[in-house]
């Protein structure tokens, strides 16, 4: 039987994933995927708490609007995001994040 | 949703989600993220959330994905070299990821009520009908604030990707 | 239950053809339960479950499939009569056996993958590119009753699992190492960002006049006729109309199909992304581009032409199946007949169009459509609608097209 807790784990070892990618990785494009993959472990264990407080047969949607808000936010975020690298592709012709150490240039 | 079939796609998503970030090549990380987040939308369709789960692909292997490959052909982007391993940083890495993963297992272990089945669901619920509902009757002004914004990133990205930053 | 019951029911079956398909599928349940009862087991339910899901899914594939096959024969023959030659007429009855001759062509060409190509992607790419396509085909409504899966998000899934040709594509150029398949792909890709768009759009229109996503609640939305004989489908509306010629255009263009097919355009860049795939993997790539274009047009029938409903109240003795078929004929028809009279895009002409009047001529619909509504459905609704969408029509027309763009005001130079 899978329980809320399984979902949890699940999600907490995406997180997992997605962080030692943030932390591990120095390609900026693979640093912005890990943040991604963060975003969707937090959507996940909201939709399971959803569907786990249920009330009348109905899951609780508060949960599923924020995984809906998360999902909007992030698709701006990757917008404008990817538009920054390639301005900093222009600038700077790299995309490994310890070649881009001066606030200035 | 059936334990196999959960399993199944857990795997599924933590395997090539693991991927994404060894892989050298960032096409293949793109396309081993696809296919992390399609499992994650099979999972959210096996916690009846079928609105959020189409849009899941929607989203993400539709429009993000799209995005990101398409940035790394504009770069022509190659595999990286291998780096010099830094000793401290990922022992101070592998640290971090055990006590993560410590505490994570401890707080789960002691939230006892997470232990009992889901409750039954209405089954063929309209979904679509209810996440509008409260959308546009609970969370009206978040549904605006969140307009403005994907307005704003729109602009941001124009005035960002013009060719002369002067 | 014995066989010769079984045989006997195949001519009252026939009697009725609005329901011929449903209890054929019942016809063969019987038949594995006579099978398991021959053998002397009952046969369990999972099996019959399962026998169930099989049959649509090989009964779906297959029409298609022929329909797949039938359409390339015709297609070449409506596009020699269109430039006055005769097309394929050498193997078998009118050429009808062509289709098996390409077939085996493709089948015993040699299969040849560049040396320095990623050789794993380049195998799954085509893959990818059909698995999508033989999907989308399951959700839409074929007549009465007749859906494969009724998905309360269907519309949406459609598009969902019609994102995947585009990650195929970028797999089929990627992998190539060939400069004219990354170009092919890149512009593939881009064209299909920009047309999915108006395409959606449009789409949702619909979706907020019936007030479903359903793919056969739609339908459902569509039927009756008003005066007694006028149907009562989409198009016939001032914004449906708006919206399925911007639907039909975005559909042509998501399926690659000339004019809009820049990105394999064969006399600039070889053919895309199909550059590098030879022998069976071409053959899949068309065969999944056909099926994808079949099931956009399908989706387009039932959007806006009334899906299974008969057009005048006295067709009604035709099956519906039949209608959806006749209807996704006519469009199929319309598609070779573009093919036959367009002149290619350019590129920068292409996306001008998607962007600049596409994307807000879907939106004056979807206003167009919201002030239908409000006005009560009915003929006021309609003139108010009619002129929504005329003015965004000749005001985008006017500025978008006439002003900076004739002919006189750019200047060519010799290294153009």
């Amino acid at each position: 039987m899978i329980t809320l807790n399984d979902y949890l784990l699940v999600s907490g070892l995406l997180f997992a994933l997605g962080f030692a990618g943030v932390l591990l990785r120095r390609n900026i494009i693979i640093i912005f995927m890990g943040l991604e993959l963060m975003l969707n472990a937090a959507n996940l264990s909201l939709v399971a708490f959803s569907r786990f407080g249920i009330v009348n047969g109905l899951p609780n949607y508060n949960g599923q609007m924020l995984v809906f808000f998360i999902i909007t936010v992030a698709a701006a975020e990757v917008a404008v995001g990817l538009a920054i690298i390639v301005a900093l592709y222009r600038a700077r012709q790299t995309t490994n994040v310890e070649d881009l150490n001066t606030l200035k240039f | 949703m059936s334990p196999i079939l959960f399993w199944i796609f857990s795997a599924l998503m933590l395997g090539f989600g693991a991927a994404t970030i060894l892989n050298r090549n960032p096409v293949a990380s793109a396309l081993s993220l696809v296919v992390s987040f399609l499992g994650l939308a099979a999972l959210f369709f096996g916690l009846d959330a079928n609105f959020i789960g189409v849009i899941q692909i929607l989203v993400y292997a539709g429009a993000v994905m799209v995005l990101f490959i398409f940035i790394i052909m504009l770069l022509d982007l190659k595999a990286e070299q291998r780096r010099q391993i830094n000793i401290p940083a990922l022992l101070g890495g592998v640290a971090i990821v055990v006590a993560f993963t410590a505490q994570l297992v401890t707080v789960i272990r002691s939230y006892k009520a997470g232990n009992e089945p889901f409750a039954a669901i209405t089954p063929n619920l309209p979904d679509a009908h209810n996440i509008g509902m409260t959308l546009f009757a609970n969370y009206n002004l978040p549904f605006q604030v969140i307009g403005v914004l994907i307005l704003v990133a729109s602009i941001g990205v124009v005035v960002l990707s013009q060719r002369e930053l002067k | 239950m014995n066989f010769i019951d079984l045989l006997k029911r195949i001519p009252e079956i026939c009697k009725t053809p609005e329901t011929l398909p449903l209890e054929g599928k019942k016809l063969i349940l019987d038949f594995v339960t006579w099978l398991g009862s021959l053998v002397g087991i009952a046969v369990p339910p999972w099996v019959l479950t399962l026998v169930n899901i099989l049959v649509v899914i090989v009964a779906i594939i297959a029409v298609f499939l022929i329909m797949f096959a039938l359409m390339s024969v015709w297609e070449r023959k409506i596009l020699a009569r269109a430039q006055n030659r005769y097309g394929p007429n050498r193997v078998g009855p009118w050429g009808l056996f062509q289709p098996v001759a390409d077939g085996i062509k493709m089948l015993t060409k040699e299969d040849i993958v560049p040396r320095n190509a990623d050789k794993v992607v380049h195998f799954i790419a085509p893959i990818v590119m059909l698995v999508p396509a033989l999907i989308l085909p399951v959700l839409l409504p074929y007549g009465r009753g007749m859906v494969a899966i009724d998905l309360s998000v269907g519309i949406l899934f459609f598009f969902a699992v019609g994102a995947g040709s585009e990650v195929a594509i970028f797999l089929a150029g990627w992998s190539s190492r060939n400069k004219y398949s990354i170009l092919g792909a890149m512009r593939a890709i881009a064209q299909m960002i920009s047309y999915e768009l108006p395409l959606v759009m449009s789409a949702v229109i619909v979706a907020l006049v019936a007030g479903t996503l359903s793919p056969t609640g739609i339908v459902e939305a569509q039927g009756g006729y008003q005066f007694g004989f006028f149907p009562n489908w989409f198009v016939f509306t001032p914004w449906g109309f708006v919206a399925c010629v911007l639907f039909y255009f975005s559909a042509l263009a998501e399926s690659n199909r000339s004019p809009f097919d820049l990105p394999e355009g064969e006399s600039e860049l070889v053919a895309g992304h199909l550059t590098e795939y030879s022998g069976f993997k071409y053959a899949l790539f068309f065969m999944a581009e056909y099926v994808g274009m079949f099931a956009i047009n399908g989706l387009l029938v039932t959007l806006f032409l009334g899906g299974y409903q008969a057009p005048l109240p006295f067709l009604t003795f035709i099956p519906s199946w039949c209608w959806f078929f006749i209807k996704l004929a006519f469009l199929a028809f319309s598609l070779v007949w573009v093919r036959a009279t367009m002149p290619r895009f350019r590129i920068d002409q292409m996306m001008q169009f998607a962007w600049k009047f596409m994307l807000p001529m879907s939106f004056a619909a979807l206003f167009s459509a919201a002030a239908w509504h409000y006005a009560g459905r009915g003929l006021l609704g309609w003139g108010i609608s009619a002129v929504l969408v005329a003015i965004p029509y000749f005001a985008l027309g006017y500025f978008c097209f006439t002003r900076h763009h004739s002919a006189d005001n750019r200047r060519y130079l010799f290294s153009e």
